[in-house]
């Protein structure tokens, strides 16, 4: 299928153009905001991607799928643009230290027969009133909560729960292991829930 | 009655991505389901989290801007021409 959609770019397609652009350029422009400041210039760096794709379009040789391919051009565009920003990141380091838990260590039993279990555990957000996950204000929780993550934390979790990306082309994009992918992911998600179990504990 | 112990909850709660992403070797999925049985918290726990990710999930906007799109399409002509 890849093949059919690159034959038809490299033929001037434009229609197969305008396919590409409703598919992935809503995904390519909240990508590049992971790396530069601000939406106009993210904005410009989809540009510069797009045209960077038409340009090696001819070469592309098809050992990644199209959709990597693309969004490799475009986060070697962002990531460029960002340093010239001076909002360069260590992207492939695992970032932060090895001791980031999912939950602070003050809601477990420190000691005793339940040592490790919940003192303060979580509770149903099924008793919230109808629909405040879903409304505005959660969502701009997320989004600030994902904001303030280190850069590849907020990326993947961008790919993956924001994109729908697969974990495998989220490893091809970014050229991470599958196990950094999901160590970050997981840092991610993690300060997520927090982010929204400190809103949802509010009144 | 003999409770699966060998798992605790902050033991859990590291283990929630591995499992959601089905990375858990079978063992170690049973161990995991095993403490969800007997733990509520847990279990609410796990709950949160996919609530977690629904919420993320509408962060997802579908469209560019048509101003984009325009300059997009005349890029493409441009290349074209070119």
């Amino acid at each position: 299928m890849d093949a059919e959609i690159v034959e038809a770019l490299r033929a001037g397609d434009e229609a197969t153009f305008a396919m590409l652009v409703a598919q992935y350029g809503a995904s390519m422009l909240r990508v590049a905001q992971m790396y530069v400041r601000t939406r106009a210039v993210a904005e410009e760096v989809v540009q510069d991607a797009w045209l960077g794709v038409l340009r090696g379009i001819g070469s592309f040789e098809g050992r990644s799928s199209l959709k990597t391919w693309i969004f490799r051009i475009l986060t070697n565009t962002a990531k460029t643009r960002g340093e010239r920003e001076s909002r360069s990141v260590p992207f492939s380091a695992l970032e932060g230290a090895d001791d980031e838990p999912a939950v602070e260590p003050d809601r477990f039993q420190p000691e005793g027969r339940w040592a490790g279990h919940w003192a303060a555990p979580p509770t149903p957000w099924s008793d919230q009133p109808e629909n405040r996950l879903l409304g505005a204000e959660a969502r701009h929780v997320v989004e600030k909560a994902i904001s303030e993550l280190p850069p590849a934390q907020a990326t993947v979790i961008t790919m993956r729960d924001v994109e729908g990306f697969s974990a495998e082309e989220v490893c091809n994009v970014l050229a991470l292991s599958e196990s950094n992918q999901r160590v970050l992911l997981h840092r991610a998600r993690s300060k997520v829930r927090r982010a929204l179990e400190d809103y949802l504990g509010e009144d | 009655m003999k409770l699966a112990r060998d798992l605790t909850c902050i033991e859990l709660v590291e283990l929630v991505t591995e499992y959601l992403e089905g990375g858990l070797s079978a063992a170690e999925r049973e161990r995991f389901e095993e403490h969800l049985g007997f733990c509520d918290w847990c279990v609410t726990y796990l709950d949160q989290m996919r609530q977690t990710l629904a919420t993320v999930g509408t962060l997802r906007e579908d469209d560019l801007s048509p101003a984009l799109q325009n300059t997009l399409l005349e890029a493409f002509r441009g290349w074209k021409a070119g």
